[in-house]
């Protein structure tokens, strides 16, 4: 039971980082109908982004701030900066590409990533980065479980991120714009409503939540390597179509579904046969319910 | 002249849908351009709203303005031409009263807004009492009520109308043109478009006949009524 528990604890951290990723696929598919392939190197970018910028206010601000305050400082400018790298991939790579077949699309959004990691090697070179630790860990043991303030922080953040998303897409008019292109986005310039707009606004929260994830994953596995984007990419990816494709709170609960598959094959199973067991379970699931989770039935005919 | 086109051509691929038509319409005018499935009614309304591109010899202009310099959500934003699309096009996920508002979307005057809604609500009461309903769920009476009166809240101008009484029972369609003809009392330049051709010509003051993308036929609406060509091809007498 204890050994549930604990694996349930990690189970939820690594489905917050996939949760948090997968976001960004759902919400970009969801008003232009593309996947944003580059969005694992965003996330990478992001990263990286947040390692310097917490690098340099803890050297600036630690002699006289909290480090919670740094911790939130360094959170709000890695969203800002982010946000335009999101909105760069989307005005650069993909506006131009609105009305080509989405094959061209997925292509770039590829390319963009390869662009993204040459690009950090080539700038940063081949050594490896570490995140600075911007929350002092503590170690709680609870009843024969074992957690730290960090894990619950990584689950607690990513939580209120999701909510504050739920909460954006409601109740503002930009929000209601966003849900108005994924029913249809051909009639949303005729409200007076620049695709212009939308198409950006939702890239940079997308990369924004990214990079948020990039520094949570950061205080939980604090080296970086400019690759380290792909395989979360790819995963948050696969959450996003088993919640649904364009359905963002799909996205979410797959990728903490994802998280707890993973950690749960890998509490019974050898560890190496974690992702073989894991992705042949989540194919066995799309064999019966393509649309995935929360999927509109219409959404069924594949643009990738 | 509010709006004055000129040579207007679309081309649908290789496939020309207008051959350079010309027309054009006066401030507070209710014009209508009547003709059979397939004549390019919809695509006039298109080009102007600025969903279709227009050819390089075409020129819309709109109070002194180039309507192919600005993009279609501009059209309506700036211009002040608003289009009531062919199927209504209702946002059928978001409620009604969010349709109303996503329309006022590029608007800053929030107190003319509210009392634009209050007066769409006075307008057509059933979209008030459901004005917490997905517009989904509402009739194709209520989603054309729901069509117009998002169109009256873009932009006030122009409103452009395809087809609104499609696939209403009679006595909708009456209020539909009564009500259209609320919004016109205010200043609003209607241009509509409709395959009910009779209906079509007893609301309006001019009209035009479209076939096969050209303009063949145009005058006062009495006149066109009248036409014997008009009664045998359009109005099935």
């Amino acid at each position: 039971m204890e050994y549930f528990l604990q694996n349930l604890i990690n189970a939820l951290q690594w489905g917050s980082f996939y949760a948090v990723i997968s976001i960004g696929y759902s919400m970009v598919y969801s008003i232009l109908m593309l996947f944003n392939f580059a969005h694992g190197d965003i996330f990478m970018v992001g990263t990286y982004i947040g390692c310097g910028i917490a690098t340099l206010f803890l050297s600036l601000f630690s002699a006289f701030l909290p480090g919670w305050l740094i911790f939130i400082l360094t959170i709000v400018v890695t969203m800002f900066l982010t946000s335009f790298v999101g909105v760069f991939v989307e005005e650069v790579g993909y506006r131009p590409l609105r009305q080509a077949p989405r094959a061209s699309a997925a292509i770039t959004g590829l390319m963009i990533g390869i662009i993204f990691e040459t690009g950090n090697l080539i700038i940063l070179g081949a050594q490896r980065f570490k995140f600075p630790a911007l929350i002092k860990s503590v170690a709680y043991h609870k009843g024969g479980l074992y957690f730290t303030n960090v894990k619950i922080m990584i689950v607690g953040i990513s939580i209120l991120l999701m909510l504050a998303l739920h909460v954006f897409i409601k109740k503002t008019k930009w929000g209601m714009a966003m849900r108005a292109m994924s029913f249809d986005s051909l009639a949303v310039p005729l409200m007076g409503v620049s695709i212009n707009v939308i198409a950006p606004l939702t890239f940079a929260i997308g990369a924004g939540l990214a990079s948020v994830a990039g520094i949570l994953y950061g205080q939980a596995y604090p080296i970086l390597d400019p690759y380290m984007g792909i395989l979360l990419g790819w995963k948050a990816f696969v959450a996003a179509i088993l919640g649904g494709r364009g359905s963002i709170m799909g996205a979410a609960m797959a990728g903490y579904m994802l998280g707890f598959i993973e950690i749960f094959v890998a509490m019974i199973f050898p560890s190496t046969f974690r992702d073989l067991i894991a992705y042949s379970i989540i194919l066995l699931i799309l064999t019966f319910r393509p649309r995935g989770f929360f999927g509109m039935e219409h959404s069924i005919r594949l643009r990738l | 002249m509010q709006l004055k086109v000129e040579n207007l051509e679309v081309s649908y691929d290789k496939i020309k849908a207008l051959h350079g038509i010309s027309f054009s319409i006066d401030q507070g005018e209710i014009v209508t351009i009547i003709g059979a499935n397939g004549a390019g009614k919809s695509t006039t309304l298109r080009a102007l709203s600025r969903m279709v591109p227009s050819g390089h010899d075409s020129k819309i202009e709109f109070m002194g303005n180039d309507v192919l310099k600005y993009s279609a959500d501009k059209v309506v934003s700036k211009l002040g031409i608003s289009h009531v699309p062919e199927g209504r096009m209702i946002f059928g996920n978001l409620s009604v009263n969010e349709n109303l508002s996503l329309a006022t979307f590029a608007r800053k005057d929030k107190k003319q807004i509210e009392k634009d809604r209050k007066w769409v609500f006075d307008l057509f009461p059933r979209l008030f009492e459901r004005k917490d309903q997905a517009a989904g769920t509402l009739s194709g009476g209520e989603q054309q009520m729901l069509a117009v009166g998002r169109a009256y809240m873009s932009g006030r101008k122009m409103m452009l109308l395809d087809e609104p009484s499609m696939g209403l029972a009679p006595i909708l369609m009456l209020d539909m043109f009564d009500a259209l003809k609320e919004i016109n009392k205010l200043g609003t330049t209607i241009l509509l478009v409709e395959q009910n051709a009779r209906l079509a010509l007893k609301f309006a003051e001019r009209g035009y006949v479209l076939e096969n993308g050209h303009l063949v036929l145009q005058g006062d609406a009495d006149d066109l009524l009248n036409n014997p060509d008009v009664k045998k091809a359009y109005l099935g007498a």
